[in-house]
């Protein structure tokens, strides 16, 4: 990591009212990431991301965006970054080429308004009010409005909700181009495989705080589970298999008829066993499943109600 | 500069293509200019209806236009976030208050050419001190923004909407533009006086017409919402709904 964080914030506070939004927030983007903000609802996303683009201050902590203070030193910030609401920002009475002219001159050395339309797909609707346009299309005008002024640094709050796949995709192709021209992304979603795909690293904030963070990789693999999952057909004699992979009877147990779970790490040898005793008993092997947890099962465990606390470490 | 520039446009073509502000703004004092001057003509104590109605007219004209525009535009672009959008570009505050003063200003131009040039064919003639009487019309625009913004910082749109539409009403009935304020019952006048709608068309009647002292009481009175109005909505004022 660079030396110089495009992002770096320490130890935020933000109460509103009886209610803390965030609760000692710590977390540092490199210039050229793409960064994932992830967490359940009111997890404390949003504001801090609003933090970040200076429309709140917080109660304690410090806020840099590229070295700079986004509420005390907003002017000289705002316009090396780019903004891209959860909704709403856009005139509904101009044209979406109108709104991005419109853009365009608020900075010194734009973007090229309909190079830029063409480029989140929206060549077709440059005439058309944004008051017309599909809610994707909104959001893809959004999401133009935010790069129209080259940011060094982006924010997008939720950027794909209410796409359809075609402009989701084509949103991802654009975030991917960012991250390849050094420009760093902050991203806050609800879908984990946008995180997995997309994401160089990713937060998991709860509660206001981050309860793991690290590329998305590092934290599937860290939650590894010992379980191998394996669908067949219903009523296989399971003490049987577990005695066939040396283990103890209970360590292998039908959860739903069909479904199997043999609670022992997935080893090349304990994956051949199994396969050579389902051959020979004649079973099939409908699904067999080892290894890392996906991104949403991390996720629904750091978040959940019986969330284990603290794991695993930023 | 650019910036100020291609805001004022972009709100000026915004304002033009809202038909129901266009309504208010051209065709009510239009609409009530030519009704009370030759349709009911109105009996003043000026010898022409003409002479009362064009100065009640610019007055009414400026209070749509700062007032009623402005609240309703600027209320919905509260409520659909756009206020808020560009709370994070390099478009400072006070850039998105001077594109709003410019079209603000361009409309209340066009509404006087349109109200002077119909006065004009109606038999006005353009006589006192018209100097003053534009000055009375920019001290009045300040104090109808600043009522105007006061309500869109602070209320919901829809909210915004109807009061905006109804303190036209009640102030064009008690803002002495299309008849006198004499033609009010007391308690009613006594109200108005305080107003800034009477303040204002009384105070620029005062300016167009020789031989009339401009009324100390107007004057103050305006002076005081053009001071107070805006302080109040710039203290109030919230950039999200």
């Amino acid at each position: 990591m660079s030396a110089t964080p495009a992002i770096a914030v320490a130890d935020l506070v933000k109460q509103y009212g009886d209610r803390r939004a965030l609760d000692g927030l710590t977390l540092s983007v490199a210039p050229g990431e793409v960064f994932g903000l992830l967490g359940p609802n009111g997890a404390g996303k949003t504001t801090t991301v609003e933090i970040l683009e200076g429309y709140r201050e917080p109660d304690a902590g410090v806020v840099r965006v590229l070295g700079l203070d986004p509420v005390r030193d907003g002017a000289r910030l705002r316009p090396r970054i780019g903004v891209m609401l959860q909704e709403g920002g856009l005139y509904p009475g101009l044209t979406a080429r109108e709104v991005l002219r419109l853009f365009a001159a608020y900075y010194a050395e734009p973007d090229d308004p309909m190079a830029l339309l063409a480029r989140v797909g929206l060549e077709d609707a440059a005439r058309t009010m944004v008051r017309r346009l599909s809610g994707g299309q909104r959001q893809r005008l959004s999401l133009a409005a935010a790069l129209i002024g080259r940011p060094q640094v982006v924010f997008l709050d939720e950027p794909t909700a209410g796409m359809d796949p075609h402009a989701r995709a084509t949103t991802w192709r654009l975030v991917r181009d960012l991250a390849e021209r050094e420009v760093t992304v902050m991203l806050t979603t609800h879908a984990m495989d946008e995180a997995e795909h997309l994401c160089d690293r990713v937060a998991i904030i709860d509660h206001g705080r981050v309860v793991a963070s690290g590329r998305p990789t590092e934290l599937t693999r860290s939650l590894a589970r010992d379980e191998v999952e394996l669908v067949s057909e219903p009523g296989i004699d399971v003490a049987a298999l577990a005695g066939a992979l040396g283990l103890g009877s209970e360590r292998v147990r039908e959860r739903r008829p069909g479904e199997y779970v043999v609670a022992a790490p997935g080893t090349p040898d304990l994956v051949a066993d199994l396969a050579a005793w389902m051959r020979d008993r004649g079973h099939r092997i409908d699904v067999l499943h080892t290894g890392r947890r996906s991104l949403e099962e991390v996720f629904l465990r750091l978040t959940g109600d019986d969330a284990p606390t603290g794991v695993p470490g930023p | 500069m650019r910036a100020v520039l291609a805001q004022s446009r972009a709100e000026l073509a915004l304002t033009l293509r809202r038909g129901e502000s266009l309504l208010v703004s051209f065709a009510i004092p239009i609409g009530i200019l030519v009704f009370f001057a030759e349709v009911a003509p109105v009996s003043t104590d000026l010898d022409d209806p003409v002479a009362f109605l064009v100065p009640g007219v610019l007055a009414l004209a400026v209070m749509s236009t700062a007032m009623v525009s402005l609240a309703i535009a600027t209320g919905y672009e509260r409520r659909y976030g756009v206020l808020k959008r560009l709370g994070s570009t390099p478009l400072s505050r006070g850039g998105l208050l001077a594109a709003k003063t410019v079209n603000v200003l361009a409309i209340e131009v066009l509404q006087a050419v349109v109200v002077v040039a119909t006065g004009v064919l109606l038999g006005w003639r353009a006589t006192g001190g018209l100097v003053l009487a534009v000055v009375f019309l920019l001290l009045g625009t300040v104090a109808f923004a600043g009522i105007g913004l006061l309500m869109a910082g602070t209320l919901r749109a829809e909210a915004t909407l109807a009061l905006a539409n109804g303190c036209f009403l009640v102030l064009l009935f008690l803002g002495g533009m299309a008849y006198p304020l004499e033609d009010l019952p007391r308690i009613l006048r006594d109200v108005a006086q305080v107003l800034p709608a009477a303040a204002l068309s009384e105070s620029v009647r005062a300016a167009c017409t020789p031989g009339v002292a401009v009324p100390t009481w107007s004057v103050v009175v305006l002076a005081l919402w053009a001071v107070g109005a805006p302080v109040l909505a710039a203290r109030a004022f919230r950039w999200e709904e």
